[in-house]
């Protein structure tokens, strides 16, 4: 049974390290790294078998490919607060020479990051291959992936959901952050993403929604569902419903927050809806 | 001068298809993906031989990359197959972030790579591949000259580390190095000693290269010839000891004069030791329908346009 005070707590204190770290250098992308704080926490910390220990091959444990790098503010604090380096390393993020670039990157050899993203539509083609890895080592574990919902304008997913349908790639889970908001507006207005789960499930994928994609409890039961499915032959898709800028209520269902950081007065505003929970870095 | 003896036209690709099946029953770890040209790239025996280790990706090449890349997780070494233009330009991006910029092991071998891909005219005959991938850091760039050859190269980049691009092509030209060579990343070789100029050629020009150093003999002209198969990390000591002696050179190349061999051999003289220069290459030019022998013609991409140049560029001495 999970601990759902201590992830609570931890949501909290990924959402005020979030806000903090694009304040600091006037630059970066909140709005989707505050919608995604409790399926990271969740993932990260009751989800997925790790090693503490990182290594790249990733042999015997799940691995995690984010797809839409520009989130990497919620990315670098989980993994610094589940121990893969330092949290006050928080502090260097976008600043010249730092590990914390500004979209995920293998390149500077921060430990936790195992493909570089930031140009769309390339991690579930990259997941993929990794599954495809597994079952040749005859590992059982499981490939998880984050992409964005925007993100599926970029042409190469649906080669990538064409081929993991075709080719029983069933080691695979792919979340997709449904919040209905990209740069230039919501996905309604800018290219409308039609009936994604029909479309997933016309190309021979297993689809299941977590409409509340903010709900940690929603996301664990939906989740260990999702686990559940994997191993039948077919690759599976969670469609989860979150809002952009949850936590925050100024932030919430609009696009404005996409790449924007918030000045002094709203953060302030920001961390007070946040009271520290775990110590800031 | 030494004689070199085609011992039966050959397809560079086929030096491709027959390193694959080599490594295929030396090394587990490799694995093959192809994108709809199983047959063009000569990779059915690999299929055959490891169902199992090969990959067919279908006509979706930027997702065949991205598999690669991820297929690196956990130890694999991906050979990906496809034409050179589809290898290249059509996968900049992808290449780019998830191999190059990742640090990926994978190798992306491209077949039918320049003019001569005949034919199918210039929507596949890519002239501007060698440049598009030497720009990409940590990116290793290779043009084998013949089959021996690039089978040799096959084998030794899959215990080199890192991504590599491996260039060759469609047509059956003259298969004249070594069978039993030891392919070397980054180590020029050089074909013929002379003191007059300095002939640099990489892929299918390199035997070219070698039938103008015949002629310029014959006129009392003698030639260094060094084939250049590894055009990134480019061997700058051969370049430089070899033009120190001559005075001039001459590069010739499959390939768009901007971005090709010719650019990387003019960087290291320009900064360490001017020397004149001509380049055989296309003239920013794309290609066109016709057989590979009237494309190379054409587009002086021959050993009479060798031997021009190289009369050209010791005037200029």
């Amino acid at each position: 049974m999970a601990d759902y005070k201590a992830l609570e707590d931890l949501v909290i204190q990924v959402r005020r390290d979030i806000l903090r770290q694009v304040h600091k250098v006037n630059s970066g992308h909140p709005g989707g790294s505050l919608g995604c704080t409790e399926f990271f926490v969740a993932l990260y910390n009751e989800l997925m078998e790790r090693d503490e220990n990182f290594k790249m091959d990733g042999i015997g444990e799940d691995l995690f490919f984010l797809s839409n790098g520009h989130i990497s503010p919620v990315f670098y604090s989980v993994l610094a607060r589940a121990g893969y380096f330092p949290v006050e390393e928080l502090n260097t993020f976008r600043l010249l020479n730092s590990r914390l670039q500004g979209h995920p990157t293998t390149h500077e050899g921060l430990p936790g990051i195992r493909i570089a993203s930031g140009s769309l539509g390339q991690g579930i083609s990259v997941s993929i291959g990794a599954a495809l890895t597994k079952k040749l080592n005859k590992d059982k574990h499981i490939v998880y992936t984050l992409c964005g919902d925007g993100e599926l304008q970029e042409g190469q997913n649906w080669e990538a959901i064409m081929y993991a349908a075709g080719n029983n790639v069933d080691n695979l889970i792919v979340t997709v952050d449904l919040n209905g908001q990209q740069i230039d507006g919501s996905t309604k207005n800018v290219l409308p993403l039609g009936n994604l789960k029909a479309k997933f499930e016309a190309f021979g994928w297993d689809v299941m929604d977590i409409e509340k994609g903010n709900d940690l409890k929603a996301i664990l039961t939906g989740m260990k569902k999702a686990k559940e499915k994997t191993g039948n032959g077919k690759p599976v898709c969670v469609l989860l419903h979150t809002v952009m800028g949850n936590g925050v209520d100024f932030m919430m269902h609009t696009h404005d927050w996409h790449g924007k950081a918030p000045n002094d007065e709203q953060l302030a505003d920001a961390l007070s809806q946040n009271p520290a929970t775990l110590g800031d870095y | 001068m030494k004689k070199y003896i085609d011992t039966g036209k050959k397809d560079t690709r086929s030096g491709f298809g027959d390193g694959l099946t080599e490594l295929g029953k030396k090394n587990k770890n490799v694995v093959a993906l192809c994108a709809d040209l199983t047959g063009s790239l000569k990779m059915d025996e690999f299929k055959e031989n490891h169902p199992e280790r090969f990959f067919q990706i279908g006509i979706a090449e930027a997702n065949m990359i991205g598999i690669a890349a991820g297929m690196t997780i956990g130890g694999k070494i991906p050979f990906t197959g496809t034409f050179a233009n589809f290898s290249t330009g059509r996968v900049y991006d992808q290449i780019r972030q998830s191999v190059a910029y990742s640090g990926k092991n994978v190798k992306i071998c491209a077949s039918h790579a320049g003019i001569t891909l005949g034919e199918d005219g210039a929507t596949h005959q890519i002239l501007e591949d060698l440049g598009l991938m030497k720009m990409l850091p940590g990116m290793t760039v290779i043009n084998t000259c013949d089959y021996n050859q690039t089978k040799a190269a096959t084998i030794a980049i899959a215990d080199y580390e890192g991504p590599v691009y491996l260039r060759f092509g469609r047509p059956k030209v003259a298969n004249f190095t070594p069978a039993d060579q030891n392919f070397q990343i980054g180590k020029a070789v050089q074909l013929q000693e002379g003191t007059d100029v300095t002939i640099i050629a990489t892929g299918h020009l390199v035997w070219e290269a070698l039938q103008a150093a015949e002629t310029l003999n014959e006129h009392g002209i003698t030639a260094d010839v060094i084939n250049i198969h590894t055009i990134k990390p480019l061997d700058d000591e051969a370049i430089l000891k070899s033009v120190k002696k001559t005075g001039c050179v001459v590069t010739a190349e499959e390939h768009n004069f901007l971005g090709g061999l010719g650019e990387s051999v003019a960087r290291v003289l320009s900064t360490q030791h001017p020397a004149p220069q001509e380049f055989v290459a296309t003239n920013d030019t794309f290609g066109e329908s016709g057989t590979p022998e009237q494309l190379m013609d054409k587009y002086g991409l021959n050993a009479s346009a060798i031997v021009n140049s190289v009369k050209k560029v010791i005037a200029r001495k």
